[in-house]
């Protein structure tokens, strides 16, 4: 890969950026540069920092995973309703049940996509659908109100580790672990592969359907993971939960530098998508922009940095016809 | 790459089935009313569908489509807020649908970059600026002529009383009929299905790639802005999150209808009859008191299904590429 060195500025690019945006607004209002403004900022995105660290790893493949919002509902919900009926439950019984129940979901994309050969987007459509529409049959359509809500659900994220926010440290521990495997695990470093030239990668022998199942299982078991947390975070489960997330997620990780053509990406890139949208939403109330411009704004975020990522592609030698 | 084949047959006789069952099965279901209102829900996203599948086939995708219906819905809503009469309003419409599409074209064309970016950008931008302008307000007050074009019935229209086809209705089934024929019968449809099947070959065998991808967006804009001005006077309102998440619907329709995601394959007769069969069944589970997102569920699970099955089933539909 030639592009290091281009990646490594793209990212700095975006730091900057991000450091200019907070200095600007810090300086007309000062409150905005407190440790108390920026652990908020960092609690609002920690639950997308993990959705994005899952979408990443997919991306990576050529792949895309639609569903993770509608998983997100799903495995919330789940939770929510065993945690009602079980009380008694310790939370740790409960994290791996998100973990477990969002794994699942996420594999029966990974089985119909490698195995059945089917087009990501199509698959994860439809289980989109289906995941909400299941969350909503679970509950016949109730909501799990504040009281019902398992305690140590709640709990989490008022729970402070060493001073820091329980939140922040899992998505933190899960940015980690992920980067991690993406840079020294043998798995993360063929799904990088698999995503640059999977022709090339089937060739020297990389298992690509094991790979692709791991994939979409490890983005459904953060899914689930960002449930539970999500429904502690805002204290109620119901169908509608994060509905059109998916979007925010894809969007963070554009904005990031991932390439939806696959091969492309860095989880620090990503990570610094997740940032700017957050500072962005952070910011528009502290400066008196209406929060009505959040979602425009993003969209004009995402176009810019595709924009640019393509103009630094189109210096590599392509044929003259193509276009991608 | 007929227009009739097997998937399209199969669908047809769903869609008999649908009806037969459902109307031994529900008082009322077969009555010319309640037939007339069955299409009413599915004459917007038919529109937008095809325009959907015109784009898949020619290996391109619009995700920004229901955020461009909400735009030109409220580029109308202003031009009535400033007076103009509902020509002008309409035309408002058309133009901004028309812009928006202009937007991605030129994104995707010119810049080269892949039309999923492009438009799930685009999406957030146009949904955006429709909040951004209207905020939590909506624009009400339509004029009693656009009420018609969504309300109405044909027969109202040319005054024969027993004719309950509902006006947008025909509208939408005559720009499905003339994008078909279009798509199936002219050397230009032909052209977008070689576009899609391989962009490179289609561009040295002289075809204006490029020029096709870009018409092909602007109309995906007009054809928003049509559909969005049909749901615009049947519900008579605008509001920002006019017609939210109907870019998945209309992709879910394009392809139930049997257009291939990779592109270069599908008929636009299959895309008629999916929405066809969407509408029927949508309406049909309405009328049984089956809440939206069960009635969404199972179309999920009707698009996975409908693409598993030729990939379980032997012998059918040999991979072309």
């Amino acid at each position: 890969m030639t592009t290091s060195g281009f990646k490594l500025s793209r990212e700095a690019s975006l730091l900057v950026v991000i450091a200019a945006i907070v200095l600007l607004v810090g300086w007309r209002a000062p409150v905005f540069l407190t440790l108390r403004s920026a652990l908020d900022v960092a609690n609002e995105s920690a639950l997308l920092a993990i959705l994005v660290a899952g979408q990443m790893v997919v991306l990576l493949t050529r792949g895309v995973d639609l569903s993770v919002a509608s998983n997100l509902a799903l495995t919330g919900m789940v939770c929510a309703l065993v945690g009602r009926s079980f009380p008694s439950l310790p939370i740790a019984v409960l994290l791996l049940l998100a973990l477990g129940v969002g794994a699942a979901l996420g594999a029966v994309n990974g089985l119909l996509i490698a195995l059945c050969r089917l087009p990501a987007i199509v698959v994860t459509l439809g289980t989109m659908a289906v995941y909400r529409g299941v969350a909503f049959l679970a509950s016949n359509g109730a909501w799990v109100s504040e009281q019902d809500i398992h305690a140590g659900i709640k709990a989490l994220p008022r729970t402070e580790l060493l001073g820091v926010p329980l939140l922040i440290v899992i998505a933190g521990c899960v940015v980690g672990l992920v980067a991690a495997w993406l840079r020294w695990g043998q798995a993360g470093r063929e799904v990088r592969a698999l995503g640059n030239n999977p022709g090339a990668a089937v060739y020297v022998g990389i298992p690509e359907r094991t790979r692709l199942l791991q994939v979409y299982a490890l983005s459904g078991a953060l899914a689930g993971l960002a449930g539970v947390l999500w429904v502690g975070r805002y204290a109620i489960a119901f169908s509608d939960l994060a509905a059109g997330y998916e979007l925010t997620v894809i969007a963070a990780c554009v904005i990031g530098g991932v390439s939806i053509a696959g091969g492309v990406g860095s989880i620090a890139g990503a990570m610094g998508g997740v940032l700017f949208l957050g500072v962005v939403n952070a910011a528009l109330p502290v400066i008196q922009v209406s929060p009505f411009w959040q979602q425009a704004i993003a969209g004009a975020v995402i176009l810019l940095s595709v924009a640019l990522n393509a103009g630094s592609r189109a210096r590599a030698s392509l044929p003259i016809l193509e276009k991608s | 790459m007929r227009a009739l084949g097997t998937w399209e047959a199969m669908l047809a006789a769903l869609i008999l089935l649908l009806y037969a069952g459902f109307g031994f099965g529900i008082d009322g279901f077969l009555s010319p009313y309640a037939l007339a209102d069955s299409t009413v829900n599915v004459s917007e996203r038919l529109i937008i569908a095809m325009a959907m599948a015109m784009l898949i086939c020619a290996g391109e995708i619009d995700l920004s489509i229901a955020a461009t219906m909400a735009l030109s819905s409220l580029a109308m809503g202003l031009a009535m807020q400033a007076g103009a009469p509902l020509p002008v309003m309409l035309l408002a419409g058309v133009a901004t649908g028309a812009i928006c599409g202009l937007l991605n074209g030129w994104l995707v064309t010119q810049r080269g970059l892949p039309s999923i970016v492009v438009t799930i950008g685009t999406l957030s931008l146009y949904r955006g600026l429709a909040l951004v302008l209207l905020g939590d307000q909506a624009i009400t007050g339509y004029p009693e002529a656009l009420s018609l074009l969504g309300n109405g019935t044909l027969g109202e229209l040319i005054g024969v009383p027993g004719l309950v086809v509902p006006i947008e209705f025909g509208i939408a089934l005559l720009f499905a009929v003339s994008v078909a024929v279009w798509m199936h019968c002219t050397v230009h449809g032909r052209r977008i299905y070689a576009v899609g099947s391989n962009p490179v070959a289609a561009r040295f065998s002289g075809i204006a790639a490029d020029r096709y991808r870009l018409g092909l967006f602007v109309f995906a804009g007009i054809a928003a802005a049509l559909a969005g001005a049909l749901l615009t006077g049947r519900i008579g309102s605008t509001r920002p999150n006019l017609a939210a998440g109907w870019e998945l619907d209309a992709i879910t329709i394009a392809l139930l209808g049997g257009v291939a995601i990779q592109g270069g394959r599908g008929s636009m007769v299959g895309v008629l009859l999916a929405a066809m069969l969407l509408g029927a069944f949508t309406f049909a589970l309405g009328m049984l008191n089956v809440p939206g997102i069960v009635i969404s569920t199972i179309l999920g699970g009707l698009l996975i299904v409908a693409m598993v099955l030729p990939k379980v089933l032997p012998g059918r539909r040999p991979r072309a590429g």
